[in-house]
């Protein structure tokens, strides 16, 4: 079963988007809506939202007609719901902030609010962007546009799920361990994250710090170029953020792939990697070398450690960034309380999901008197280990290539019983996080039906090389203009 | 000062401890599953044990970067009203919580 | 004590810096406000919020580090300290753990005999404060205030190199008037911006290895501080010879009973989980502000003390009452030098000249400080003023004694010296002539007792010089005076 609709979205590039407004051909107000309809309509098959605001993407639609002007002007899109929006309910798709409303409005939601671009929605994540599928959302499940009995990704699935579906042209998701990327290669979108600290992470509701980062997902590379141009940039507000200057990631997108040298990385081609996923993957690798790239193999032996390091590190920084969530100052507090500790307790205790409380516990352990050295520092040093791999690597290439993951969208509950296989089949997002490195996934062919995404791996501050092979494999191929069946043309 | 010597990871789960250090309250079924639970990762864990790391520096921020210094200036001005109105339980300009016992 | 036990003692100082703003927020620091009036979202561990350091604060920590002569580090870490408590929002304290920004420093001790002796500070580091509980306010509640939450401590920690209550006692002050004195903090102990825990244990001799130590915390006087520590030392001596053994636990120090307890409840050990905070990257030491810092770093009060004995003679009570805060020394130090310029003295002229200058910063200025309960930085008489009053002195133009009431006349508001002297014609008299009248009119007028004094009695001639003083309306130069009385007295027959 797949995602039909009578109503369409603004099913259009942005290039085309902004001269149909230009030319008055359409206005912000009605792509708004549409936007915002379809959206809905979508909403009891897909459950992509938690929460969405019409009224708001329409008013700010109509400050556009009038003639406000941005890069983005008129643009619906949505926004995970673990960046904050001033005002507006923003959960992080759990229990414990169901009820909560930020005062200050994201650095990334507030480039583009001053762009033009209309927020339709915030969209369903897993927990605390703790997930690879999109399961384990207090607000219930996400469905894969392409086949409604599989998961679109995880954590970002709402965000693909809608851009999937042609309900919006762009959506931002974030990125910790390939939360942008694989529900990208899930749903036949193609999805970015940037180097870190590209991206402000000031309201960006913290999972693991040094990991996380803000990332698009849109219809091709162009669109994604042409978003992340708005919203990167150094945020003095954000001590992690980068001075690094942006690239003309729009231009890039246009350049070609003439002598571009691409590693085909072996170990992204490991065991556990379905052989039809690999096929696909290698068939998009030799359209860029009809573009003009170079293919060259290439090592990443410390691989399979980014999957043992990433759990130790990710959950480390996370059991300390939800220490905060205790019930005394915001968010949900448990009736069963007679003493603080009660309250601290029985408030955590309800407001998260197994996922966080397993992850929370696990980054406790890591962290402990007595373990931190053979795990967490040990996990630092294997990350040292990792990000030198990849910069002896990149003396050789200029890109890094290979399947985002390592199957097509599995079934809803397929991998719940087993926490761990959920975790391994993230061994080729992982490591780029842990060096801190830009990445995308591009739709890269079908496999039984479901999208297959190619992931492009790059040096740090490199996007424009990513946007510049992505152009060209979107020149040459048509994967990412296929829709789901069903869905608006 | 951190206690240098490495507990063998193939020790029993300290659940109970855990769950107390980070503040959750767990069910008996919660206990056990999570115990289990986190034994598995554990076990995925100990991967990173048999790796030679000798004379790696641990990398805690991914690329060299140095933290931006803020200007010493007041930019915040009373936002109590919005901050009190979303607390579970406030008085008096205060945040209540059950009385703590020191 | 039946053997010689000895103590063993060191200091945790936290020292809450003068800042403008938070150490990661652009919140007050104030004190005083409304409850949370000065708490942002990011004190309050809001969701997304994000922590920035404040440059100052850094410079703070720097200038306390060059004046300890200690290690400044190149390259300075935040790490998360992680534990549950109510006042704590984000469930961790921002903190230094392993690099920070200052190490190895020294600071040098002055008894009150005068002795000397060195503390090794082993770190200081950069850490946020947290909130204020109230346990009182509601009936079964605690109702919390995150004001504080947030502002910015320099924590300073010393070696366990203090073997007596009042050596720690006296570390403590010097550390407190340093602070001062470097403008990095008002060191107000009462608004609770200089706090201090010590650790205490005590051991069978100072080869023996270090004993079980107990942490006193939340002591806020240097008082309190002593009876704290000798108390506990006291406790732990009767403990051991009583065959006990020390507990490893924090203690408060009961004021009205001058004892210490135990804090009941308090679990032993926390386990803090510290780890590099990754929302904060390394500090790389900005060189412009350690450049700025030791072009403008000031003459330290151990220094000036020094001086102060060596080049100008001045006592050890007038250099140590001197240089107690920076306000009252950096006010003698403008005295002089108008001083100084208006005489024209040389070097050899200066120990007498700042004898007077001590003599008065230490007497009248400070007693009329006193009675108006103002400190020196708002004196109604600046230094610049009083070094005209002590020229007039210097130049014959007033004795010593009328100055003070010319003085009086200044504190009043009724001008600067010469217009009061002017204005009260209080110039001193110094021609031979108008002296002299006045002597002769007083011998005429009392021949009794200038007869005594031919006779032989010396004491009426303190009498004499009085009622001549008198006759001049006390505005005589009392040297000549006294030695235009002598002569008339030997002259008449």
């Amino acid at each position: 079963m797949s995602a039909g609709g009578g109503t369409s979205g603004p099913d259009r590039d942005l290039a085309s988007l902004a001269a149909d407004l230009a030319a008055r051909a359409t206005s912000a107000r009605a792509l708004a809506e549409a936007s915002s309809r379809c959206a809905a309509a979508l909403q009891p098959r897909l459950n992509a939202l938690i929460t969405a605001t019409p009224e708001l993407a329409s008013s700010a639609a109509d400050q556009v007609d009038a003639g406000r002007p941005g890069a983005l002007a008129g643009i619906p899109y949505v926004v995970k719901d673990n960046y904050c929006t001033s005002g507006i309910r923003t959960t992080c798709g759990s229990r414990m902030l169901a009820g909560f409303s930020p005062t200050f409005d994201a650095t990334v939601v507030a480039r583009l609010h001053a762009a033009g671009a209309l927020m339709i929605g915030k969209a369903n994540l897993d927990e605390f962007a703790m997930g690879s599928s999109n399961e384990n959302s207090h607000f219930g499940p996400v469905r894969n546009p392409w086949n409604l009995d599989c998961v679109p990704g995880g954590s970002s699935g709402g965000s693909a799920a809608l851009v999937a579906a042609g309900a919006v042209p762009f959506a931002i998701g974030s990125d910790t361990g390939g939360s942008v990327r694989q529900p990208a290669a899930f749903c036949g979108v193609t999805g970015i994250k940037p180097t870190y600290g590209k991206a402000s992470r000031l309201g960006l509701v913290a999972y693991a710090s040094s990991l996380d980062q803000p990332g698009v997902l849109a219809r091709g590379a162009a669109d994604c170029a042409r978003v992340l141009a708005v919203i990167a940039g150094h945020d003095p507000l954000d001590a992690t953020s980068s001075t690094a200057p942006v690239g003309d990631y729009v231009a890039a997108a246009a350049r070609g792939v003439q002598g571009l040298r691409i590693g085909v990385v072996e170990e992204f081609f490991g065991a556990g990697v379905d052989a039809a996923v690999a096929d696909r993957c290698r068939e998009a690798l030799a359209a860029l070398e009809r573009a003009g790239a170079r293919l060259v193999p290439v090592r990443l032996p410390s691989l399979p450690l980014s999957i043992p390091a990433y759990y130790v590190l990710a959950p480390a920084e996370a059991s300390s960034n939800l220490a905060r969530f205790d019930g005394v100052r915001y968010g949900h507090r448990s009736s069963r309380a007679g003493t603080i500790e009660e309250l601290i307790s029985n408030s955590r205790a309800e407001g998260f999901g197994p996922e966080v409380k397993r992850r929370i516990l696990a980054g406790t352990y890591v962290l402990s008197a007595g373990y931190y050295d053979a795990y967490y520092r040990r996990a630092q040093q294997v990350r040292r280990l990792i990000a030198n791999d990849f910069a002896r690597a990149f003396e050789h290439c200029d890109l890094l290539a290979g399947p985002t993951t390592p199957t097509v969208a599995f079934r809803l509950g397929e991998k719940q019983a087993d926490p761990l296989a959920m975790y391994a089949a993230d061994v080729n997002t992982v490591a780029v996080n842990l060096a801190g490195l830009p990445a995308i996934s591009l739709p890269a062919g079908f496999e039984a039906g479901l999208p297959v995404g190619l992931q492009l791996v790059a040096r740090a501050h490199d996007e424009s090389a990513l946007f510049a092979a992505g152009g060209a494999l979107q020149r040459e191929t048509d994967w990412h203009l296929r829709r789901p069946p069903g869905a608006s043309a | 000062m951190r206690v240098s010597d490495t507990r063998h990871p193939g020790a029993a789960i300290p659940i109970d401890a855990l769950a107390r250090l980070a503040r959750l309250a767990l069910d008996d079924d919660e206990r056990a599953r999570h115990e289990a639970d986190l034994a598995r990762v554990v076990e995925m864990m100990a991967a990173l044990a048999s790796h030679d790391v000798a004379g790696v520096e641990p990398l805690a921020h991914a690329l060299d970067a140095t933290a931006t210094l803020r200007e010493d200036a007041v930019t915040e001005t009373d936002a109590s009203a919005a901050l009190l109105a979303r607390a579970p339980e406030a008085q008096g300009g205060y945040f209540i919580v059950p009385r703590v016992v020191e | 004590m039946s053997r010689a036990w000895q103590p063993v003692i060191g200091l945790e100082i936290h020292v809450q810096l003068a800042t403008r703003s938070k150490l990661f927020s652009g919140s007050a620091t104030a004190y005083g406000a409304e409850p949370n009036a000065q708490a942002c979202a990011l004190d309050l561990g809001y969701p997304g919020t994000l922590p920035v350091p404040n440059r100052e604060a850094v410079r703070f920590a720097i200038r306390l580090g060059l004046a300890l002569n200690a290690t400044i580090a190149p390259r300075s870490l935040f790490a998360r300290k992680n534990y549950f408590y109510p006042d704590l929002p984000k469930g961790y304290q921002i903190s230094q753990y392993e690099d920070p920004i200052v190490s190895a420093g020294t600071v040098r001790v002055r008894r009150t005999d005068g002795s000397t002796f060195e503390v090794e500070v082993q770190r200081a580091h950069l850490e946020e404060d947290a909130g204020k509980s109230v346990h009182d306010a509601f009936h079964g509640a605690t109702a919390l205030d995150l004001n504080r939450a947030g502002v910015p401590l320099l924590e300073i920690v010393s070696a366990p190199v203090l073997h007596s209550a009042e050596d720690a006692t006296a570390y403590l002050r010097t550390v407190h008037r340093l602070v001062r004195w470097l403008g990095i903090s008002d060191g107000n102990m009462q608004e609770g911006s200089f706090r201090c825990d010590a650790n205490v244990s005590v051991r069978p001799g100072p080869d023996a290895p270090l004993g079980t130590r107990a942490e006193i915390k939340n002591v806020n006087s240097f008082r309190f501080v002593e009876k704290a520590i000798a108390y506990e030392i006291e406790r732990q001596v009767r403990a051991l010879e009583n065959g006990e053994s020390i507990v490893q636990e924090t203690r408060l120090y009961d004021e009205t009973q001058n004892r210490t307890r135990s804090m009941r409840g308090k679990e032993s050990a926390h386990d803090y989980r510290y780890f590099p905070d990754p929302d904060l990257p390394p500090i790389a030491l900005p060189t412009d502000l350690i450049a700025e810092e030791r072009a403008g770093l000031v003459e330290l009060p151990d220094a000036r003390r020094e001086r102060y004995v060596s080049e100008l003679a001045l006592s050890d009570y007038d250099a140590d009452t001197l240089t107690l805060d920076r306000a009252t020394s950096d006010y003698f130090e403008t005295l002089l030098q108008s001083l100084a310029t208006a005489t024209r003295a040389d070097a050899t002229a200066r120990p007498g000249l700042a004898k007077q200058a001590a003599n008065w910063v230490n007497g009248e200025l400070a007693a009329a400080l006193n009675e108006a309960q103002a400190t020196i930085e708002h004196s109604r008489v600046p230094a610049a003023a009083l070094a005209g009053l002590l020229v007039r002195i210097h130049d014959g133009t007033v004795s010593g004694k009328l100055a003070k009431d010319v003085f009086g006349a200044m504190w009043r508001g009724e001008g600067d010296a010469d217009a009061v002297i002017a204005a009260r014609g209080l110039g001193q008299i110094s021609d031979d002539a108008p002296i002299l009248a006045a002597i002769d009119a007083m011998l005429a007028a009392n021949p009794k007792q200038a007869e005594q004094f031919r006779a032989g009695d010396e004491k009426v001639f303190g009498w004499l010089i009085g009622q001549a003083m008198k006759a001049t309306r006390g505005k005589a130069n009392p040297q000549r005076l006294n030695a235009l009385l002598r002569e008339r007295l030997a002259q008449a027959r």
